[in-house]
């Protein structure tokens, strides 16, 4: 009994306050989980519209009130739209710059790197995403507006850009760690072969720490999937398609609205049970999926990175 | 042996924890010397500021005024989260007939919802008439040069379908139009943001609750409806249409804490305060404007 004290002590009380917290967040993840897709299948199964019809369908017209005669619709075609149009333009605009100075951070200047531009990076990361929703909306829409002569700057563009400056030290520091992970060996057998700096982190820095820059990407995109505020404040939430028929630039300069900024500006305005909220559940439970896929992706690209 | 005693003294405290969060939960409510109210933006400072004109003379009591929403007050008050739920709407447009006859009502005062324009409009237009706007809205008229306005695109910036304000405006404004949103419309979520952007936005056009305009008259510029002013008296006398009731609803009969705070709101004694911040006085309402609704 004296034994079992000493060791309740030593090894069962620290043992056991961290396994009950482990086994806490494993509990609520998974009640989140289906919490989310029990109110997402509402849409499906209580107000019997079809998956097709919400993917597909750009009317959005749910009804109100609870238990009235399911005649709404509830497609959100739109706003899938435009939450993939601009994750995607965000991270084209990030992506570049972001790999760009993970290399220089890694190789070209690892010194000026690891004191300048790696801080600078990580203040990045610490900026409140209001914050930058709020420059977005006070610098960077007139300055479109001003700019392409339009009445107003809310656009696609405004907010890929600001989408932008958010994934872009989330890439850049996953790219880094990649880059500087690959081994010493590669890096001097390129030298030894005779090939010039360039060549060694075009050809094998870069090859060898795909993996996880793609990684570093997927995490950004996830992050521009699901950032609500910032796009929110220069997206215009017009709850139309972006003008993309009228050629490429009429679409970058048109509102749009995306999922997560419908989801926050309707949901305290809508009572639960309505086939209103019950849409709006779907299109939470649509971005949990595609989190849960992004997750997935990351997970194969980290085994494929762990081959080499 | 001792895996089973470390996992039962694990179980026992993760499900205490779990417990632990509902029984708290449910004995918060039963302090009676505490109110909680949610709902309409709209309604939330007025809200307040009568809670804390209470809480002077009451100071032992807890009032707790909280946004998010009509339809969130609506569902707070139904689902007992909330003492009382503020609501732009009346309960009926949001909930079930059956879930809606559980609600009281305590209609507060009335709020008036204006149009607002950008500046470099107001400078050559000081009023429409109806059936402009209409047009205005339906996208039919989509330059201000077109009724004598500047040469300038007309933005719409409307607040989002399932709004307060803008059902209130479709309804009286527009007489039910279904499409408002033309092809150049903007949204915001709220009032505040929607008088930046309109302050920002050339030729730009609006509606807001009279409450927000009269505290923004520097950055937006309410228009003359057919020739008349939106202002609370021109709503008393039944000139103005675009109004309607700020609703408390409670569930059932209140406790006896609820009903007091309540019975304050609804007294004369507030109606000083209630015109002060720009919404409108239940008695003054002519028999005509009353009847109106």
């Amino acid at each position: 009994m004296k034994n079992f004290l000493r060791k309740l002590r030593t090894e069962y009380i620290g043992r056991g306050v961290v396994t009950i917290f482990g086994i806490f967040i494993i509990v609520i993840t998974l009640a989140i989980s289906l919490f989310l897709i029990y109110k997402g299948v509402a849409t499906f199964l209580v107000n019997n519209h079809t998956v097709s019809e919400f993917l597909f369908s750009s009317k959005f017209a749910p009804q109100e009130i609870a238990g009235s005669p399911d005649n709404g619709q509830v497609g959100s075609a739109i706003f899938i739209f435009g939450s993939i149009v601009i994750s995607i333009l965000a991270l084209l605009i990030a992506t570049p710059f972001a790999v760009s100075s993970a290399i220089f951070i890694s190789e070209i200047s690892p010194k000026l790197g690891k004191r300048f531009v790696r801080p600078a990076v990580e203040v990045f990361v610490g900026i409140p995403s209001v914050v930058y929703g709020w420059i977005g909306l006070t610098v960077l829409v007139p300055f479109i507006a001003d700019v392409f002569q339009l009445p107003y700057g809310f656009s696609v563009l405004a907010g890929a850009i600001v989408l932008a400056l958010m994934i872009f030290p989330t890439i850049t520091s996953v790219a880094t760690d990649a880059l500087k992970n690959v081994p010493m060996e590669y890096k001097e057998a390129a030298y030894s072969m005779g090939c010039t700096r360039w060549q060694m982190i075009r050809k094998v820095q870069l090859k060898a720490a795909l993996p996880g820059i793609l990684t570093g990407i997927v995490l950004g995109l996830a992050r521009a999937f699901g950032e609500a505020l910032a796009v929110a404040m220069v997206i215009g939430r017009a709850d139309r398609f972006p003008k993309f028929n009228n050629g490429f630039i009429e679409g970058l300069l048109s509102a749009t609205n995306n999922l997560t900024s419908k989801i926050a500006s309707d949901m305290g305005n809508e009572v639960t049970g309505s086939e209103w909220s019950n849409a709006l559940w779907t299109m939470a439970l649509f971005l949990f999926v595609i989190s849960f896929l992004f997750i997935l992706l990351i997970r194969i690209l980290g085994k494929r990175g762990a081959k080499i | 042996m001792k895996k089973i005693i470390v996992l039962g003294i694990v179980l026992t405290l993760v499900l205490s924890v779990l417990s632990g969060c509902g029984s708290n939960g449910t004995q918060g409510k039963k302090d009676t010397k505490s109110i909680t109210a949610s709902g309409s933006s709209a309604l939330q400072p007025l809200v307040q500021k009568i809670a804390d004109l209470y809480n002077i003379k009451n100071p032992d009591i807890s009032i707790i005024v909280s946004g998010g929403g009509s339809g969130e007050g609506l569902k707070n008050v139904l689902n007992g989260v909330s003492d009382i739920g503020n609501s732009d709407v009346a309960a009926a447009e949001k909930l079930s007939a059956s879930d809606a006859s559980t609600l009281v009502d305590n209609k507060v005062c009335v709020v008036g919802v204006g149009v607002v324009v950008n500046n470099e409009v107001a400078n050559l237009i000081s009023g429409v008439t109806k059936d402009q706007l209409k047009d205005i809205f339906a996208g039919k008229t989509k330059n201000w040069k077109e009724i004598e306005g500047p040469n300038l695109p007309i933005v719409i910036i409307n607040r989002p379908a399932s709004s307060g304000t803008r059902a209130l405006f479709v309804k009286w404004g527009l007489d039910g139009q279904k499409s408002i949103d033309g092809d150049q419309s903007l949204q915001t979520d709220d009032s505040n943001a929607l008088v930046e952007t309109i302050y920002k936005t050339k030729g730009s056009i609006g509606y807001l609750a009279l409450p927000y305009i009269f505290s923004n008259l520097e950055k937006v510029v309410p228009l003359y409806i057919d020739e008349v002013e939106a202002s609370n008296e021109n709503i008393y006398n039944n000139t103005y249409p675009i109004w309607g009731y700020e609703h408390m609803y409670t569930k059932g009969t209140p406790g006896t804490t609820v009903q007091k705070f309540l019975g304050f709101i609804l007294s004369d004694s507030v109606e000083t305060q209630i015109e002060e911040m720009g919404y409108g006085a239940i008695r003054k309402l002519s028999p005509a404007a009353a009847k109106s609704r």
